[in-house]
This record gives C-alpha cells, sequence and structure tokens, in this order.
C-alpha cells in the first residue's frame, strides 16, 4: 500500500502551485484544454477507487460520467436559469442510485465476470441513448443555457468566462482528492485496501465485503457523474460517446499509466495521455503507433506506473533523511 | 459438566458422491481444549469451514450458545466471537505485521462504515491489534511487510490476525504446520496461554502438541467421528491406532 510521504505531498503542493498559475501564462486554448483534462482526471482518480484500492476492475465506468452529463442536458434542457446547486444535487443522487443499481447488480460477480457485467450495463446505457430520438439519439444534446452559480444573490462563478470556469474545476479536483484520501484514511478505507488484498480473510474476520465493495461502486459511480456534470455544463453538448467503452478503455489505461492505488497517479496519467493526443498529432500522422509504444514502455519497464517513478526517486532523494521506524497504518 | 458452547448436530458436507463430513455430532465444552485427529483427508478442514461459515452443510445444524448459527456467513460468525485461522497461510502479504492484525483488531467496532476520522486515532483498535501481535511474538516485526516474513512467522501472524478480533472460540487448524521446532515450542507455549480464558478447537498433526493441550480429544476417519474421549483413552485407543496412529507412524517412515 502507498502512504503519502513528506516529499510526495511537497511534489503535490508543487503541482498545484503550476496549476494555479498556469492561466496567467497559458493561451486560452491551453486554458481550456487543461480544464477538460482536469475534468477527465476526476473521473479516472474515482475510476482508481475501484480498480487500485478495492480491486474492482470496472470496464463499464464511462457509464456514469454518460449519465451524469446527461442528467444535467435532459433534465434542464429548456431551463433558462439553471440553479448549480439544485441541478448538482440532482444529478449527483441520480447517477449514484444507477451506480447503486448496477454495482448490486454486479458485485456479485468477480474477475473477468464483473469487468463483462460493468461493459455489458454500460453499453446497454450507450445504445439507450444512442438510439432514443427523444434525447437527440446519437447526434447528442445540447444544453441551452448553462447553470449559475449563485452564493445568495451574488454570481460566485461565470461559466463563461474560461478563466473562472479553470478554477472551479480546479477547486473540484482538489476536492474530490482529498475527499478521497479521507475516506482511504479512515476505518472504511482501512478494510477497502484489504479486500483488495485479501477478500476472503477480510470476510473471515468479521466484514460483509459485498458492502463494503458496493458503497466504493457507489461512490466512485457518484464522482464519476460529477465529471460529467462539469463537462456537460463546460461544453453544453452531450453525446452517446461519453458512455462508450472506449471512453472506459481510457480511463483504464490513464490509471495504470499514471500508477493505481496513489490517488495522483490517475491525474498525473491523464495528463499524459491528453497532453501527447494533443501534441503527437502536430509531428507525425502515425501518432498512435508512437502513443501505442509509449503506453507499452510505461507498462513494461515501470510496472507501478509513473506514480511508482515518483515514488522509488523520491524514496531514494529522501532516504537520507528517512524517520526511522515510522508506522504505516 | 461445564456449559457446551457450541454443538454440532447429525453435520453432513457431501462433495458430489464424496461425504468429507459424515454425521459429526459433538459437544464443545467451554474453556477446554477440543482436539481433533485425522489422516489427510478426513475432513478436518471441511469440519472447520463448516463452524466458520466458510461452507455450508448439506444437512445438520450448528448451535453456538444455543444459536442456531448453520447458515450463517463467515463475517457473521467472525462477530459472534468464533475466530478462525487457516491451515494454508491466508494473510495480507503486501500489508506489515501491524496493518494485517489492523483489520482484526477493527472488527470492534460497530462498523467500519466509518468515512470521516483517520482509522489511526482509534486507541481500542490500536490496543487490540498491539496485543495480538505481542502475544504471537510478533512486536519486533511489527512494520515488517508480511510476505518478507520467514514461513514460521507468517504462522505466528495467521494466529495473530484471528486473535485481533478477540475471539471466544478459536478454531485453529494446523497451527504448527511447517514450523520450526523452536516456533512449534513457542506457539504451543501461546496456545497454552490461551488455553486459560478461551475455548480451543485445534487441529494439529504434532501428537506430541495435541497429547499436552487437549482436555478432550476427537478422532476422525473418512468425514466420520471415529472416537472421542479425554487424552489416555485416545492413546489406549485399538481403532485409534489401527486407524490413524499406525498410519502415522507408516508415513513417517
Ligand atoms: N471444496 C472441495 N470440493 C471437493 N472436495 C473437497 C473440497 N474440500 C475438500 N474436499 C475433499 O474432502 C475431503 C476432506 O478434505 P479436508 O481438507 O477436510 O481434509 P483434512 O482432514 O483437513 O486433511 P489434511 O490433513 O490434509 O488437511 C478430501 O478428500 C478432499 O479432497
Ligand atoms: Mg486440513
Amino acid at each position: 500500500m502507498h502512504t503519502v510521504t513528506r516529499p510526495i505531498i511537497i511534489f503535490l503542493c508543487i503541482c498545484l502551485v503550476m496549476l494555479l498559475l498556469f492561466p496567467a501564462v497559458g493561451s486560452p486554448f491551453y486554458t481550456e484544454l487543461v480544464t477538460r483534462i482536469m475534468i477527465l482526471s476526476i473521473f479516472t482518480i474515482s475510476l482508481d477507487l475501484l480498480i487500485g484500492f478495492t480491486g474492482l476492475v470496472s470496464f463499464g465506468h464511462a457509464a456514469f460520467f454518460g449519465i451524469g452529463a446527461y442528467l444535467l442536458a435532459i433534465l434542464f434542457n429548456d431551463v433558462e436559469h439553471i440553479n448549480y446547486w439544485w441541478s448538482l444535487t440532482l444529478t449527483l443522487s441520480m447517477t449514484g442510485m444507477a451506480a447503486l443499481v448496477i454495482g448490486w447488480l454486479s458485485i456479485r460477480t468477480s474477475g473477468i465476470y464483473f469487468i463483462m457485467l460493468t461493459l455489458a450495463f454500460a453499453q446497454m446505457c450507450f445504445y439507450f441513448f444512442f438510439e432514443s430520438p427523444h434525447f437527440g439519439g446519437d447526434d447528442g444534446i445540447f444544453l441551452m443555457n448553462k447553470p449559475e452559480i449563485m452564493l445568495g444573490s451574488r454570481q460566485l462563478v461565470d461559466l463563461e468566462n474560461e478563466h473562472h470556469y479553470y478554477y472551479f474545476v480546479l477547486a473540484w479536483l482538489v476536492g474530490v482528492y482529498l475527499f478521497l484520501s479521507m475516506i482511504l484514511r479512515a476505518p472504511f478505507g482501512h478494510v477497502l485496501i484489504a479486500i483488495k488484498a485479501n477478500e476472503q480473510r477480510v470476510r473471515a474476520l468479521g466484514y460483509s465485503t459485498p458492502h463494503y465493495k458496493l458503497v466504493s461502486f457507489v461512490i466512485a459511480g457518484t464522482i464519476a457523474g460529477l465529471a460529467g456534470f462539469l463537462e456537460a455544463a463546460h461544453t453544453s453538448f452531450v453525446t452517446p460517446a461519453y458512455l462508450g467503452w472506449h471512453e472506459s478503455g481510457m480511463a483504464i489505461m490513464m490509471v495504470i499509466l499514471g500508477g493505481m492505488g496513489t490517488l495522483f497517479g490517475p491525474v498525473i496519467g491523464t495528463f499524459i495521455v491528453v497532453l501527447l493526443q494533443d501534441f503527437l498529432p502536430g509531428f507525425t500522422e502515425h501518432w498512435k503507433l508512437i502513443m501505442g509504444g509509449i503506453i507499452i514502455g510505461v507498462v513494461l519497464f515501470l510496472p507501478n506506473g509513473v506514480a511508482g517513478l515518483i515514488y522509488s526517486l523520491t524514496n531514494r532523494l529522501s532516504s537520507k533523511s528517512k524517520e526511522a521506524g515510522r508506522e504505516h497504518v | 459438566m461445564s456449559e457446551i458452547i457450541l454443538k454440532t448436530e447429525k453435520l453432513c458436507k457431501n462433495f458430489g458422491g464424496l461425504k468429507a463430513t459424515d454425521n459429526i455430532s459433538l459437544d464443545f465444552e467451554r474453556g477446554k481444549v477440543h482436539a481433533i485427529l485425522g489422516p489427510n483427508g478426513a475432513g478436518k478442514t471441511t469440519l472447520i469451514n463448516l463452524l466458520s461459515g466458510e461452507l455450508l452443510p448439506s444437512s445438520g445444524r450448528i448451535l453456538f450458545k444455543g444459536y442456531d448459527i448453520t447458515d450463517a456467513r463467515p463475517e457473521k460468525i467472525s462477530r459472534i466471537g468464533i475466530g478462525r485461522s487457516f491451515q494454508k497461510t491466508n494473510i495480507l502479504p503486501g500489508f506489515s505485521c501491524l496493518q494485517n492484525c489492523w483489520i482484526g483488531a477493527q472488527s470492534c467496532l460497530m462498523t467500519s462504515m466509518r468515512f470521516f476520522r483517520p482509522a489511526k486515532h482509534l486507541r481500542e483498535v490500536h490496543r487490540r491489534a498491539d496485543h495480538a501481535l505481542q502475544l504471537c511474538g510478533l512486536s519486533s516485526k511489527r512494520n515488517q511487510i508480511a510476505a518478507t516474513m520467514s514461513y514460521g512467522e507468517q504462522r505466528q501472524l495467521e494466529i495473530a490476525m484471528m486473535l485481533a478480533t478477540e475471539p471466544e472460540l478459536l478454531l485453529l487448524d494446523e497451527p504448527l504446520a511447517g514450523m520450526g521446532s523452536e516456533e512449534s515450542q513457542q506457539v504451543t507455549e501461546l496456545l497454552k496461554e490461551l488455553a486459560k480464558e478461551q475455548t480451543l478447537i485445534l487441529i494439529e498433526h504434532d501428537m506430541d502438541a495435541v497429547f499436552s493441550l487437549a482436555d478432550t480429544i476427537t478422532v476422525m476417519v473418512d468425514g466420520a467421528e471415529l472416537e472421542t474421549g479425554n487424552v489416555d483413552q485416545i492413546r489406549n485407543s485399538k481403532a485409534v491406532q489401527d486407524a490413524y496412529l499406525g498410519h502415522d507412524e507408516e508415513d513417517a517412515a
């Protein structure tokens, strides 16, 4: 199990400062791109809770991203003044319900069967939206007005303003990270991590493991819904592709590339993949080949992803000043 | 005669055509050490798996303090105070000793569905985990990763995890298996210590340990109970010598 050591905290703080300063130096195009990456990072972090901490490899996690996005677009399609907090609460609670139903049916299985079931549920959701003319079918659906983020009668964040939205999403990303770190340090998290290591033994020690897995699934699904909501509010446009297996697969790849079971790893993975997708096509038209090569390289040579590399680097740096007898509970 | 803490009534478990547990009716007395002997494949582990909820019986009943726990799942069995250790080491290999015991110790909470305060502030959990490590002589290894310890130490950890749940009835499936003689001595001492307070159901091939620990011994063969009695009765039983003790010497030879 990875513990967040002091050098890692320093590293994360540096990253945070860089993200805080970025809009001051970055072009509007890149500010928008990084906003999108941060939204996707919220999505991949939530997947890491399942894959990296609970041992549930979900191949249908994009379903909740898509459901969150669609719910905002459908429920508030022609509402003139969308109250942000109200629409968020409604969207997240409904996404959470969807995760509860799908999770309840899926967590009875494990291994490859769990992967297949989650994939099948996600594809069902995909085809539901794909084939329903009411919700835009394969063309997708537009959101007429953006939600208004009010605090009392004052506007807190202007969603039309790219800088505002950037910081707003960054705040959500930090919030989600801190929230997940909190539950992972709490008794609940200890049980989850142990379930991933040896579920049968955890059961024999007195824990109803299916309940813990289900709660984890619902938390992850709800956070994925949050990411979908943020994306829909950002682009005002939702297509069925949001729910496709391609999205789920990309998310798994980002988690593994970045380093699962670390929370910050998936964020790094998301940045790397999306930025490569942005840069590589400029160099060569065979960029997908190069991309594949990079991914194979990382998986082969960095078994714990980029986060694993960062861990071993910081360990080497701090090995001299290592606090002896530190307890990792 | 003292109180019966656990009772099985005509317990049967079939695997296909194989009767792994065949009509077992046993009474386990509170505060005693009840050993179960039998040759390989006699169905000892299967019996423990039935008692701990890992397997559901094909027929028959299990009563714990008079309550029917026949259909209870492993988590329930653990929560009502029955702990078990596994014959095949079953630990969390990537975790430190303390973390392994922590999970057991944390089951003292009503529920671990607690999301806010860090677990490390839970004093009672710390106490239990430390106590279990200390009993098993692993205090000095508390921060060592389980997978990097010797086989004997992993077997001790296996017991420590169970003790961290502070059970009143202990189901021990060959706790000494594969241990060196010194470790085996230590664990026998530990079991003696535990026997003062708790009830033990002990499966063990090490005859010296069994004869020195047990109050009652049941010998099983082919899933069925052959004979139950105290140490002297079993030692002198003709049937047992034929069925088991004889076997054992052949195996050893
Ligand atoms: N899950 C299972 N499915 C089918 N057969 C099983 C299963 N578990 C055990 N058996 C069979 O039941 C019989 C009893 O096995 P068990 O493991 O209970 O024996 P044991 O007395 O613990 O032996 P050992 O001393 O080798 O540990 C064996 O013949 C075994 O092959
Ligand atoms: Mg056995």
